[in-house]
């Protein structure tokens, strides 16, 4: 927040800023005083609007194409694929723009969680990015099943049925999901109906993720307060500007390389088969990015206690400001909570893996074993952590790391044996 | 402390670790991989000329391809999802226009009704999607032991190993192994998942006579046949890599200017960027 009040120079724009003051914000968004420490983990969050956006406008021009019945819906994604301009190009866009949301959003979140960015002042920042998140799974699920090939009916025949292991009214909710006994026509029209929804409630909770953002400011890789604005922050524009657009040239590079020379190498090749509701397939895997929640359904002998496991795998997320006792927010000064950091991430890499494969003897044991230890480190490590834990000294500003000024010698050394 | 020796030292720290964690996961995967690896049969693979950043497809295999097809698969396999037009459209086997209608005039399709309300019987036109062999799936399994010849437009994206998978279907029939009984009519194949297949081996050596004077062995039908899936599965595959050298050409430099010009902005700031 600025101090000063922001008054437009022409007359018309005072006049209209009287009256609804968007150039007030645009004063705000442009000087907004940012943390000049920001590592490039921070730049995912202008990417992750990126992906947003460009999922809503090849979005846009594929509902223009596509026909949402279980009789031709698949038929219709091959007349974008083959005869509509650039169909092919708008589609694979956005298929793999699914994963590219995916994966920004995991960094993003990995990011808060090095750097405790979660913790007060930001727990609404974060309680709505989980939200969010939430949303994304659901809509990407949704969208999966729309070219309504194999993996598209399997994949929404197993999920919805997940609800039936609710005790009592479990058939009646799976059946009022469907529209129907089973997954078809309705099902299909339903899912479309929502897949298009969603993104715009995402959009708004977007809106808000950055409303809350921007009461508090970011933190930063060091975690302390940042006096706003002083010399340790920058303007957003042009500073941050300019290096989020320069990391998200980057990662659309990637991108490109997924749209232009593997365009399949994140789908399923039976979804190119048109949904048979006679034949299921050998093996029904979800897409990658739900691949660690599902290695943590299929762990859980009981169907409901599968399911709660992998709820509340989600929800215990919303709880984590208060789960982290520990006041220190960055890892940097934590060497303790690092390590669990680190092992954290190889864990949730280990459940996506056990999750693409078959739910049998070893796999079935790794599946076991990870979940087990991702609950224990959100249960008792952390609670834990924040008490035993010896953390570093923190600097009194940014401008002391950064510029190696240290006010006195002994936390130089400790800082240095620290990296 | 020099600043450059400290940022050096975190690089250091985060390569360190993600070495530590990818030894890990590479550790756990290939103990996992060898487990599995005794079940697993290595597909065959040939040079496919569509392949990497310049892939193109080969016209003469294209349309070689697209004889195999006629005269082989297409008496069982539909193609519902192509045109006659797409056959001389560019990025496919390019057949000439007049050549491409020839080529449709040969196929007989039911359109109507006309304006009798009957519905007649006429020879396909450009703008007609390839005929159908069987009227239905139930005609096509009736005549072809309850087995669905599957629809071949994607089949080339529709199998996990993709054109090599196909390429490898073609030529692993062999005899069966001893001990290993075939029920009738179900025929022993080496890659075909779970060994068995419907479709006896169809192809033979000079089966067709390719026009252009190439030899038609077992193999060089294979890869035609299956150069042939991948365009249809793809038709758009060439301006596909053409476009993406295009433009990530283009995001490279585009990265490259944004990244000095970030540099002399943030050359203003005591810090790094």
């Amino acid at each position: 927040m600025s101090d000063h009040e922001y008054v437009p120079k022409s007359k018309f724009g005072k006049w209209f800023n009287d009256r609804l003051p968007l150039l007030t914000l645009a004063s705000h968004l442009t000087d907004y005083p940012t943390p000049k420490n920001l590592n490039y983990w921070w730049t995912f969050g202008g990417i992750l609007t990126f992906c947003l956006i460009t999922q809503i406008v090849t979005g846009l021009t594929l509902a223009m194409h596509y026909i949402a019945h279980a009789d031709l819906a698949f038929e219709s994604v091959e007349h974008i694929m083959r005869d509509v301009n650039y169909g092919w190009l708008i589609r694979y866009i956005h298929a793999n723009g699914a994963s590219m949301f995916f994966l920004a959003v995991y960094i993003h979140i990995f990011r808060s969680l090095f750097y405790g960015s979660y913790k007060s002042p930001r727990e609404i920042i974060w309680i709505i990015g989980i939200i969010i998140y939430l949303l994304m799974m659901a809509a990407a699920f949704m969208g999966y099943v729309l070219p309504w090939g194999q993996m598209s009916f399997w994949g929404a025949t197993v999920i919805t049925n997940l609800f039936s292991a609710i005790p009592l009214v479990g058939e009646g909710i799976v059946n009022w999901l469907w529209g129907g006994y089973s997954v078809d026509n309705p099902t299909l029209t339903r899912f479309f109906t929502l897949h298009y929804l969603i993104p715009f409630l995402i959009l708004g909770l977007v809106v808000l993720h950055i409303w809350a953002l921007h009461v508090p400011g970011n933190n930063n890789p060091v975690g302390i307060d940042v006096k706003k604005p002083s010399k340790d922050t920058v303007p957003f524009h042009p500073y941050i500007v300019i290096k989020d657009g320069f990391a998200l040239l980057m990662f659309m590079i990637v991108f490109a390389f997924f749209v232009f020379y593997s365009p399949n190498i994140l789908g399923h090749a039976d979804n190119y088969i048109e949904a048979n509701p006679m034949v299921t397939p050998a093996h029904i895997v979800p897409e990658w990015y739900l691949l660690p929640f599902y290695a943590i359904l299929r762990s859980v002998p009981d169907k409901l206690m599968g399911v709660v496991a992998m709820l509340s795998a989600i929800l215990i997320l919303v709880a984590l400001p208060w789960l982290d006792t520990s006041k220190i927010r960055s890892a940097v000064f934590r060497p303790l909570y690092k390590q669990f950091y680190w092992i954290l991430l190889a864990d949730v890499l280990i459940l996506g893996y056990v999750g693409a494969m078959p739910a049998e003897g070893l796999y079935l044991l790794i599946a076991r074993v990870a979940t087990a230890y991702y609950f224990i480190h959100f249960l008792m490590i952390l609670p834990i952590l924040g008490f035993k834990e010896k953390t570093m000294p923190l600097p009194l500003s940014i401008t002391e790391p950064v510029l190696g000024g240290f006010p006195n010698a002994e936390i130089v050394k400790k800082k240095e044996n620290l990296y | 402390m020099p600043k450059l020796l400290k940022k050096k030292k975190i690089y250091i720290n985060l390569v360190t670790n993600i070495f530590k964690i990818s030894y890990l996961i590479v550790l756990l995967l290939v103990g996992i991989n060898q487990v599995n690896a005794a079940e697993k049969v290595e597909l065959l693979k040939t040079d496919w000329s569509f392949k990497g950043l310049f892939g193109k497809f080969d016209r003469g295999s294209l349309q070689r391809g697209y004889q195999v097809y006629t005269e082989v698969c297409a008496s069982c396999h539909s193609m519902k999802y192509v045109s006659y037009r797409n056959l001389f459209e560019p990025g496919g086997p390019e057949f000439s226009e007049d050549q491409a209608k020839a080529i449709a005039a040969n196929f007989e399709i039911t359109d109507g009704p006309n304006d009798d309300g009957e519905m007649f019987t006429r020879p396909a036109k450009l703008s007609d999607k390839f005929v159908m062999p069987f009227a239905n799936v139930k005609a096509a399994q009736a005549a072809n032991g309850g087995a669905y010849p599957p629809d071949m437009s994607v089949l080339a994206k529709a199998r996990s190993g993709g054109v090599n998978y196909i390429y490898s279907v073609l030529l692993g029939y062999e005899d069966a192994p001893s001990g290993v009984t075939l029920e009738d009519g179900v025929y022993y194949n080496k890659y075909m998942y779970g060994n068995n297949i419907k479709m006896s081996e169809p192809l033979s050596d000079g089966l067709v006579e390719y026009s252009d004077g190439t030899i038609a062995s077992k193999e060089q039908m294979a890869k035609d046949v299956t150069t042939f899936l991948m365009w249809t599965a793809e038709p758009h595959l060439e301006a596909r890599h053409k476009m993406g050298f295009k433009a990530i050409l283009y995001l490279i430099i585009l990265t490259i200017l944004v990244y000095f010009s970030m540099k002399k902005i943030w050359s203003r700031i005591e810090s790094e960027v």
